[in-house]
């Protein structure tokens, strides 16, 4: 179950109305803890690491180190346009618990040479995994319980091991960030200062993160199996650490070590760092904590803040209880007015179209129409006229042939006398 | 309870597939050795202690005509005088002229581990004479408690803890007959099996012989399946083959017969619970004498959180599902909202809804 099913704290179950009571023997309900403890066991167990930090700091050997393991990771080029992050999922098992491990790792912080937009990918990244179980959570047919949880439950962030103070960008982006995660601030390559160097820069960080008014993560005291460890740990705050894969053998052993020509650093020595503090702060005493916190605190903030930012309040002007179904109504109803308003605006827009398109053709057609008129009666004017030369042309020809009629009979009657005259002249020869 | 094992150097399995890499988005999943102790296991111990610091509620409602022994029963389950009757001061035994839901809460700790348990319960009910639709008011009861659950869930300033009132499991009486099911209980656990989770247990089940016992369970679990009623637990809910194993086991007993008391006896040289009658003592810790172990065994000590968890999960997304449906919120709902159409989108959809309309207009 990556999605917490512990009744987050707050209000202990002190009620007016409840009456406290004895038992007479035992009932049985004290299985309570390991039966809830063993469901989530069955489910599994989600946990988001979000490392900050400048490119060849350490943070994927720390990772490494950290978890026992080799994430196989590569190393990352200096010449990184814009901050990038990496999000890498693992399943790891430890006995009977299993767990889905999410490391997300910017890539190239730090790198470039204006520094002002590095915090904004990752608080976008954040807030995206905020907005992601959000949505879920808002969703009518969801599935809280089998949802996996990308929250980021911790964030570590590395501080370069300069022996002098914080840099600014430190500042800057720590304070974007410690509303929406869990700030661990961790010195990193802690093996470069010494002792007495490493004590006053933890003083002065601490200073600075205080005066600026940076909310990094505290360990939480309230629960007395605890409290005491915890309390003696934030006072360690931020841990100086060493990361390594590779061993060297001490002694008869082989350690996590980092070896030197002027000796040995241990990675797992409390003398040489605070890797192991680290260790048991992050996973054995504290992870549960770290994903309460995440969920009830940072999660619930981002959550009231972006519903605010929608408009949605719990109570009207008027200072009445308004229920978020009722101010999603409103709002739809809004929303839906406002579409019809433009499909209407629209509608409008092409009948209009459609008449100013039609009397244009209308305009084209009667000019079509009084053009076809024109030309028809210049075409019966024509008509008319040939008919007439025509007439005239037949006139022509019916006197022509008439004297030419004429003229044949003439012709004819004239031969024919020849012709007499000429048998009468032979005849008489 | 299993203590863990003393950390050491564990190895464990691998679980394939090859890791991507994306800008901002989840790779996926690779599984991998630990070469040693890491500390992961510390966490079932980080659950535990928070969990028992903040404290359980339960509310179990208990259904059934008067002289059932409701309120016996609850008292013997929890150990302590839990039910209405035994702590009101002017509590008189008197039939109800309406079902009446009256409810009493009391905090019980018991090593360390708070439990605020409610008990619900339901004066009146099929002690009519005409007792038609006398399960609403307890359909509507149980509604209600989602209903306010789901309202502080939509709030936008949230309680960091929000009560939980809704109904975890509803105990059913059935009256020793021996014969099959009622009317009214068919028709009560028909409409409550979709809303709750439903334990129908034998009262007063000191009047049947084991064989009759045998036979009436029988015939209920006839009854049951005849009628479509779905009771606790639910096998659609089984998560997986270990829990539908052992959940099988307890559908093939259920319903469980039970004797409740809250009188003590000497038998064989102990104290036990019993109730005294001149042919014995019927010892209601006995398995051989009644099934209250088993009942209270599911109830409390196996499966307590899983009915929670089925009311949280499933009865009441169901609820909230419905209700959302309702209040005529779309497929997303609320998510619609948070994401406003892009401009483009929108234009285009009234574009050619205009378009479409416009073209039947002129046509």
């Amino acid at each position: 179950n990556c999605q917490s099913s512990i009744p987050s704290h707050g209000k202990s179950l002190q009620d007016k109305n409840a009456r406290p009571l004895s038992l007479s023997g035992h009932v049985g309900f004290d299985s309570l803890p390991h039966q809830l403890v063993n469901k989530s066991t069955c489910q599994g167990f989600c946990f988001n690491i979000l490392c900050i930090g400048e490119t060849g700091i350490g943070k994927s050997t720390l990772m490494d180190t950290l978890f026992n393991t080799n994430f196989e990771n590569f190393e990352s080029s200096h010449f990184e346009p814009k901050v990038k992050l990496r999000a890498q999922t693992y399943d790891l098992q430890e006995s009977n618990v299993r767990l889905k491990l999410t490391i997300v790792n910017t890539v190239g912080f730090g790198d470039q040479m204006n520094k002002q937009e590095s915090y904004q990918h990752v608080v976008d990244y954040i807030d995206t995994q905020f907005e992601s179980y959000l949505q879920e959570e808002l969703k009518i047919k969801r599935s809280l319980h089998n949802y996996h949880d990308s929250r980021i439950h911790a964030c570590l962030y590395f501080i370069a091991p300069s022996g002098h103070s914080l840099k600014s960008l430190d500042l800057v982006t720590m304070k974007k960030l410690d509303s929406k995660v869990n700030i661990i601030p961790v010195i990193a390559k802690a093996d470069t200062i010494s002792k007495s160097e490493l004590h006053k820069f933890k003083i002065k960080i601490m200073s600075e993160l205080v005066s600026n008014g940076v909310q990094i993560y505290q360990f939480p005291t309230d629960d007395e199996t605890v409290s005491k460890i915890n309390t003696a740990m934030n006072g360690i705050l931020p841990f100086a650490v060493v990361g390594s894969s590779e061993e060297v053998k001490i002694g008869n052993k082989m350690v996590k070590a980092r070896q030197y020509p002027w000796g040995v650093v241990q990675v797992e020595n409390e003398n040489h760092c605070d890797f192991v503090k680290l260790r048991e702060m992050l996973i054995c005493v504290n992870m549960e904590d770290l994903r309460e916190q995440t969920h009830t605190r940072h999660y619930e903030l981002y959550r009231r803040c972006k519903l605010e930012e929608m408009g949605f309040t719990d109570t009207n002007p008027e200072s009445k209880p308004v229920s978020l179904q009722e101010t999603y109504e409103a709002k739809r109803h809004e929303f839906l007015g406002d579409l019809q308003r433009r499909e209407e605006e629209m509608r409008q827009m092409f009948v209009q179209r459609v008449k100013e398109k039609e009397t244009e053709l209308k305009e084209a057609e009667r000019e079509l129409q009084g053009k076809f008129e024109q030309l028809k009666r210049l075409h019966s004017e024509e008509k008319s006229k040939l008919d007439e030369k025509r007439r005239s042309l037949e006139d022509e020809i019916n006197t022509f042939s008439k004297k030419k009629a004429a003229a044949e009979l003439l012709q004819g009657q004239s031969f024919n006398t020849n012709a007499n005259l000429k048998k009468d002249k032979d005849r008489k020869k | 309870i299993s203590e863990f094992e003393p950390p050491e150097w564990h190895k464990v399995e691998v679980v394939t597939p090859c890791p991507t890499e994306s800008h901002g988005l989840q790779g996926t999943i690779k599984g991998h050795d630990l070469f040693g102790y890491v500390g992961i296991e510390a966490v079932l111990d980080q659950m535990r202690r928070k969990t028992m610091k903040a404290g359980f509620e339960f509310n179990i409602m208990v259904v059934g005509q008067s002289g059932l022994g409701k309120s016996t029963l609850v008292n013997t389950l929890f150990k302590s005088k839990v039910s209405r009757k035994s702590c009101s001061p002017n509590y008189e035994e008197k039939i109800s002229k309406t079902v009446k839901l009256q409810s009493v809460s009391h905090v019980i700790e018991e090593k360390g581990v708070k439990m605020k348990l409610t008990v619900i319960d339901t004066p009146g009910f099929g002690d009519q004479i005409n007792n038609e639709n006398c399960w609403e008011p307890i359909v509507s009861y149980v509604n209600e408690q989602y209903e306010r659950y789901l309202k502080e869930e939509l709030y936008v300033n949230r309680k960091p803890r929000i009560p939980d009132t809704r109904v975890h499991c509803c105990v059913y009486f059935l009256p020793a007959t021996g014969h099959w099911l009622r009317p009214i209980d068919v028709e009560f656990m028909k409409r409550l099996g979709k809303i709750v989770s439903i334990v129908p247990i034998i009262a007063k089940a000191d009047t049947l012989t084991m064989e009759e016992r045998q036979e009436f369970k029988q015939r209920i679990r006839q009854d049951l399946n005849a009628n479509g009623i779905r009771v606790y637990p639910q096998t659609e809910y089984d998560e997986d083959p270990e829990d539908r194993i052992l959940n099988d086991k307890i559908r093939e007993n259920i319903p469980f017969a039970v004797v409740g008391t809250d009188k003590e006896h000497q038998v064989n040289g102990n104290k036990v619970l019993g109730r005294k009658t001149k042919w014995g003592i019927i010892e209601v810790e006995n398995v051989a004498h009644c099934e209250f172990t088993n009942l209270r065994d599911l109830l409390i000590r196996s499966h307590l959180q899983d009915l929670k968890d089925v009311t949280h999960n499933i009865h009441y997304e169901t609820f909230r599902v419905r209700r959302l449906n309702e209040s005529n919120l779309t497929v997303h709902g609320l998510a619609l909202i948070l994401e406003s159409p892009p401009e483009s989108d929108l234009q285009y959809t009234v574009a050619n809804t205009a378009t479409a309309s416009c073209f039947y207009s002129i046509l």
